[in-house]
């Protein structure tokens, strides 16, 4: 038993130290006012005005949105990888852009869609005039459903290879069709999977911060953007917290509706 | 004739270079109970999955009351199938379960409900509506699966190997009630083993198969009697199989000796295999026997004793007797004529019939 102890002691540290420490002080951080006094102004600020609102209502509508691109994009698309023979492979070339600096990636969209861009250029050559694509709604959630897919698609590969191909035959042996099987088998039996992906995809997606710059051009403002201008632009480090605890509060309620429940009800 | 309701014509199925059926022929009747038995990998599941619709045969036809059905997809089929691993959905309870395909065909709530409680309490799980499928044991899981694939009221049932998962006792008491339940729905069952005992005690008619062809097919009487070679003698049942000479029609000489036998149809002096079954053999004193054997050992097997012989030509002797024997003895070994069964080298089951159909009736004008 000591022994089983002795091997947690690195993990609790690297916990205490970086994930512990880091959430007390910031909700402590969260009730001092600029200038170090204890006050709930801040949370009266943010509750109290229409701009932090506004903003908590973009963050959770944008991370919205590229879930539900990512999850349309990857459904299908892990459905049609765990058909094919190697399929492995095929699912490494998916994860691979993973290992690549998130940073790297996002300088290569403002290549791809900028105003002297790959697609500007080709719209030259074909005799078009060249569109403003950087710095609008649809290239930040673009590039944001790009970079998040690869997180949506794994565990939903993993929940469908999961399933027993003789289930799949069950069902069409019962007359089920193609689609039936789809809603009645294929999707309850991957639901686990396709709800890990949401957490995946949805929680992250809260504090967006660097893309909403890059290729959103701060026309897209997230709660993400405003806590880095509090801590790195205005210095108001209480503020920052606030917008901070906000945010943990809203993953953990993500968590909470996203969580697995005990199956039941009829589902047809 | 009977149209049949299934039929195969040179059905081949091919995975990659590999064939795993190479030219199936069979034909089978409505409301029989028929077994395709064989070991692993001998192309029993194969054909299983082509009438079920699961895989597509590579060349041939399959025919369903007459219709040619290669293209016909799963889900159109009157077929319905019995997973070895049950396949039950585990979303669902077995309730749902039982009534999946009723379901999809938009059959009334009152009717599935009535019809789910049936079926429920003819596969005795009356009252298991609720459950969910891993609160049961692997029994219930079956009659489940059972109940599932007959709510569909299918032409033909398919049963996949569906008792290799449970225990012994289990076994034979699915054994009896699968019998029992193919009998009062008067529906074909097709049923895939690989266990000879199960084959033979349930079916109607068996169709052996050895790498991806069928080799013989009968009634399990014709086939435990009159295997036509070596791998089907071997499989159904324990064989004792020595090489013998067919001197002349109803004359065989092995092991030594000259015996009078039933079989016919041979050319003269026609080297064959001889198969006598253990439980043919008796065992009484040298002077008595027909055959002097020396015994080598023993096992007691609750029912029998199984005890292992060789005699003065090195032959191998297996033979079951209720009494047992001393070890080292010699012992007389004797046999009727009809206990000695002769096979052919390479005869094909046509052939083999042919000269059964042949010998038999002039047996009969001989009388």
């Amino acid at each position: 038993m000591n022994k089983k102890l002795f091997y947690f002691i690195p993990y609790t540290l690297w916990l205490v130290l970086f994930v512990g420490a880091p959430i007390i002080l910031m909700l402590l951080q969260s009730f001092m006012s600029i200038d170090g006094q204890a006050t709930l102004a801040n949370y009266q600020i943010f509750f109290g005005s229409g701009t932090y609102l506004r903003m908590m209502f973009n963050s959770v509508w944008y991370a919205f949105l590229i879930t539900v691109i990512t999850l349309v994009i990857s459904f299908p698309t892990a459905l049609f990888l765990n058909t094919l023979r190697h399929k492995d492979l095929w699912l490494l070339l998916i994860i691979l852009p993973t290992w690549i600096n998130l940073l790297l990636k996002t300088y290569a969209f403002i290549g791809i869609l900028g105003h002297n861009g790959s697609i500007n250029s080709f719209l030259q050559f074909m005799g078009f005039a060249p569109q403003q694509l950087l710095f609008s709604n649809a290239s930040f959630l673009l590039v944001a459903a790009y970079i998040e897919i690869p997180f949506m698609i794994l565990p939903i590969f993993n929940a469908l290879a999961e399933i027993d191909n003789s289930l799949i035959n069950a069902s069409y042996d019962l007359g089920a069709s193609k689609w039936q099987t789809l809603r009645h088998v294929i999707l309850p039996l991957s639901a686990d999977g396709i709800r890990a992906g949401i957490q995946a995809v949805f929680i992250p997606s809260l504090s967006l911060f660097m893309i909403t710059r890059l290729i959103g051009g701060n026309r897209v403002i997230t709660l993400g953007t405003a806590i880095e201008e509090h801590f790195l632009v205005t210095q108001n480090w209480g503020m920052g917290s606030t917008i901070g605890v906000v945010l943990i509060i809203a993953m953990i309620i993500t968590m909470f509706v996203t969580r697995e429940r005990k199956k039941g009800g009829n589902k047809y | 004739m009977k149209q049949p309701i299934i039929e195969f014509k040179n059905v081949v199925k091919s995975y990659g270079e590999t064939q795993v059926l190479k030219g199936v022929d069979l034909e089978i009747e409505a409301g029989k109970f028929y077994t395709l038995l064989g070991p692993s990998g001998s192309g029993k599941t194969t054909i299983l999955r082509l009438v079920a619709g699961f895989s597509s045969a590579t060349s041939g036809d399959i025919l369903f009351e007459g219709k040619r059905i290669n293209d016909v997809p799963a889900n159109k089929r009157r077929v319905n199938t019995v997973f070895q691993n049950y396949a039950l959905f585990p979303n669902m309870n077995v309730f749902e379960n039982v009534a999946f395909g009723m379901n999809l065909k938009g059959t009334s709530k009152a009717k599935i409900k009535t019809k789910v409680t049936q079926l429920l309490a003819m596969v005795r799980l009356a009252g298991y509506e609720n459950r969910n499928i891993d609160e049961l044991s692997g029994g219930q899981q079956q009659r489940v699966a059972i109940a599932r694939a007959l709510a569909n009221d299918p032409e033909i049932l398919l049963l996949d190997e569906p008792l290799s998962a449970l225990d012994y006792k289990l076994r034979k008491e699915m054994q009896y009630e699968l019998r029992e339940l193919q009998k009062n729905l008067g529906i074909t069952f097709i049923f895939v083993t690989h266990d000879q005992e199960e084959a033979l005690a349930m079916s109607d008619w068996i169709f052996v198969m050895n790498e991806g062809k069928i080799l013989q097919n009968g009634t399990p009487v014709d086939i435990y009697d009159e295997p036509i070679n070596r791998f089907v003698a071997e499989f159904i049942g324990e064989s004792n199989i020595v090489n013998g000479v067919m001197l002349e029609d109803y004359l065989v000489s092995f092991a030594g000796s000259t015996f009078e036998n039933v079989d016919a149809g041979m050319r003269p002096n026609e080297q064959v295999d001889v198969v006598l079954r253990p439980e043919d053999l008796d065992l009484t004193t040298p002077e008595n026997g027909k055959l002097v054997v020396t015994i080598d050992a023993q096992l007691f097997r609750g029912d029998y004793y199984e005890i292992s012989a060789h005699d003065d030509n090195g032959n191998e002797w297996r033979i079951q007797a209720t009494n047992s024997a001393q070890i080292n003895t010699r012992q007389g070994l004797t046999f009727d004529p009809e206990d000695i069964h002769i096979m052919r080298f390479n005869e094909s089951e046509d052939d083999f019939d042919a000269r059964l159909d042949n010998y038999e009736e002039v047996g009969e004008m001989d009388e």
